[in-house]
């Protein structure tokens, strides 16, 4: 009988290092495995003996695309360890900033990663000639999100007007009004896109697991920014639990700290906010999710890239209501945070566009940290991905390698991964 | 024929390699001018050789070392992507610490699976930028790049010209923009010293610069001294206060003595 091996050093389409190691004999699986060979930045070590206004734009560079992700949540955690209030305005600007993010990572990660393996071509480049409409529609899609990002944080990545408290620059009114029709007028791009891709969607595999959905949950709206932790299988949880709920373990084979809670691991991410939160949807984000045929609970993690359309549509929807509410309130330019600096221990957690994302900080009384643990999303999938992948490699056993490759790295890649983020790498290791 | 172009990426959280997806419909006319072989992120194909290599990150393990050897060899003009690879970047406050140090703060303290010979991918992490390992010879510098000035530089060199990264002082933008000097409202910003082309972003939103495009090349004749002096501030003082992304300097500054030392 055939052997099959399958090697894939350096994943690509992929953000960070990673390996799909795949060894068969026979018909039977004898190694399937997922390895993470980032290496390793050491952020929690690092920020100890940082001040206490250094640590959000410090942690932000654990990810360019999550950046603004990194930075709430380091906010928020800096805020909750000083008891330091925020103003309605600096919590609705931050919400807009979040989908700024969302939406910015989504698109990039369906139109220009996810895409060429519907139309299996190589990367986004091939798709230019035959589908040049469509992939301006992307590329519009994403700069919206870029735009917003640069309004509300002052450019696209790393964030600089966001610190402790509040901000350090406000747009105004009239900018955000402006904003606001552009976000109008991308709903038509937004179904175009979505379309081409309902049409391509057969083109994702079937194949669903059972598994354990993490992530935030709040009564006031589709949690992002807030909300206390939420599981398909054990309910909700306070935030401070965090460290009983994500169960950080090493493994051999990666750089990355793996996870797992109820079960052997669980997902976090779109898919995992939609199969908890979907009825807090906006309308439009609705109808897309049904006409994707998504509906909670969805199993298969290919699906993913779907939520992050339906989400990119629930964060447009939102952020006209956002701006809605601020210029109702008016816009107050001048407002700056007032900090006072003591010693205290603050955990934060925000959805970032793959997942829901924990900062837990110690400072001394000169606001110096002195103690740091970071959660990253990706670092609480990977050992989903290594058990979806257990009983996905036997299913594929009769496809020619090439394709054994393909479905096993558009496995990983539906989960969006971050590996920069869990640490950085993924490469398909038939061996 | 087009000249071939390959991105790599090290220790960093690629938002440079992602300024060049935040070009948006500029990203497909440098497409149209530039043969695209090798780009992880976005493409699945590999390539040997290439005429200009774009390097993100900070090069940190014997193996990163190697793979970074590889492709200067195959690469005629070898490119710094940002403050990773320029400067080794935030990462760098890690060498404060010893590799086994950062291990254990991170990793815990007792667990046998993290051991360089179970996982080679845990060998010896020290951050250093890339002209530290092989001859660099271009900075496109900052934390993230300006993708505007990456679209220059690639444009300058397909002209055969020389790249134009400034040489003076973040002051010098800032005044052009009219900005209110940090200074003057009691905030501290590296400003004087740090190296221009970021048209002064972070001033402008009223944050202080941390000199994340690195210092101007001789920092103690090129400051902006007419801050400095109505501030009573030391060229010293300022490069020191502030490290968050040029901490290779403060390393290199611990060096010197300590090669004296050898060489008496």
């Amino acid at each position: 009988m055939s052997t099959v091996s399958v090697n894939v050093e350096h994943l690509t389409r992929v953000e960070g290092h990673g390996n799909i190691v795949l060894n068969a004999k026979d018909g039977t699986v004898e190694k399937v495995e997922w390895q993470v060979s980032e290496a390793p930045r050491f952020f929690e070590s690092f920020v100890r003996g940082r001040p206490w206004d250094e640590l959000s734009f410090l942690t932000s560079r654990i990810c360019g695309i999550c950046s603004i992700g990194h930075s709430l949540t380091s906010l928020k955690a800096t805020e909750a360890a000083m008891q330091i209030p925020i103003s309605d305005q600096t919590g609705m600007l931050r919400r807009l900033a979040l989908h700024a993010e969302n939406m910015q990572s989504h698109i990039l990660h369906v139109g220009y990663l996810v895409a060429p393996d519907m139309f299996r071509v190589g990367s986004v480049f091939p798709l230019v000639p035959d589908h040049k409409d469509l992939v301006l529609k992307i590329v519009k899609m994403h700069r919206l999100a870029n735009e917003l990002s640069t309004l509300v944080c002052g450019r696209t990545t790393h964030p600089i007007t966001m610190i402790p408290g509040g901000f350090s620059w406000i747009p105004s009114q009239r900018a955000l009004l402006e904003y606001q029709q552009h976000l109008r007028d991308i709903i038509p791009v937004c179904e175009d896109v979505g379309q081409a891709l309902l049409d391509n969607c057969h083109m994702l595999p079937d194949f669903s697991r059972e598994t354990e959905y993490i992530g935030l949950t709040s009564d006031e709206e589709y949690a992002l920014y807030d909300g206390v932790i939420a599981s398909t299988d054990t309910g909700t949880h306070p935030v401070e639990e965090y460290e009983s709920v994500a169960n950080e373990f090493i493994v051999p084979q990666s750089t990355a700290k793996y996870t797992k809670h109820h079960r052997d691991s669980y997902m976090v991410g779109a898919l995992a906010r939609f199969n908890l939160n979907s009825d807090q949807l906006h309308p439009l984000a609705m109808q897309w999710a049904l006409k994707f045929q998504l509906k909670p609970l969805c199993y298969n993690p290919f699906m993913n890239s779907i939520a992050q359309v339906v989400e990119y549509i629930h964060s447009v929807e939102d952020g006209i209501l956002l701006i809605d509410k601020l210029v109702e309130q008016g816009i107050n330019r001048d407002e700056r945070p007032s900090v006072q600096v003591k010693a205290g221990r603050g955990i934060a957690a925000v959805e970032v566009p793959r997942g829901i994302l924990f900062h837990d900080y110690t400072y001394n009384d000169k606001g110096i940290c002195t103690k740091a643990n970071c959660v990253i999303p990706t670092n609480q999938n990977h050992n989903n991905i290594q058990k979806d992948m257990e009983v996905f490699a036997p299913t594929l056993l009769e496809k020619p390698e090439k394709d054994i490759e393909l479905n096993l790295e558009m496995l990983v890649r539906a989960y969006d991964p971050c590996i920069s983020c869990s640490t950085h790498y993924l490469d398909v290791t038939f061996v | 024929m087009k000249p071939t172009v390959a991105f790599f990426d090290f220790s960093s959280c690629e938002g440079c390699q992602l300024q060049i997806a935040n070009l948006e419909e500029t990203v497909l006319d440098v497409a149209d001018k530039v043969n695209i072989v090798e780009f992880r992120e976005v493409m699945k194909e590999h390539a040997e050789a290439y005429d200009i290599a774009i390097v993100e990150g900070s090069i940190c393990r014997p193996m990163d070392e190697e793979r970074l050897r590889k492709i200067r060899k195959n690469a005629t003009i070898l490119i710094a992507l940002g403050a990773c690879a320029h400067l080794g970047s935030v990462q760098r406050l890690g060498n404060q610490w010893t590799a086994e140090e950062n291990k254990e703060e991170v990793y815990g303290k007792t667990i046998p699976e993290v051991t360089d010979d179970s996982n080679p991918f845990f060998e010896q992490p020290r951050h250093r930028s890339l002209d530290e390992i092989v001859p660099v010879d271009l900075v496109i510098p900052g934390c993230p790049i300006d993708r505007n000035e990456f679209v220059k530089v690639l444009v300058a060199l397909l002209q055969g010209k020389k790249p134009p990264i400034p040489d003076y002082p973040v002051c010098v933008e800032c005044k052009k923009r009219e900005n209110v000097c940090l200074f003057t409202i009691g905030k501290f910003c590296m400003g004087p010293v740090a190296r221009a082309g970021c048209n002064a972003i972070c001033p402008t939103y009223g944050l202080g610069c941390e000199a994340c495009r690195g210092y101007v090349s001789h920092p103690h004749e090129k400051a902006q001294t007419d801050v400095l002096k109505k501030y009573g501030l030391s060229t010293e003082e300022i490069m020191n206060r502030k490290t968050m992304y040029t901490y290779k300097y403060v390393e290199k500054q611990q060096e010197k003595p300590r090669e004296k030392e050898v060489k008496a």
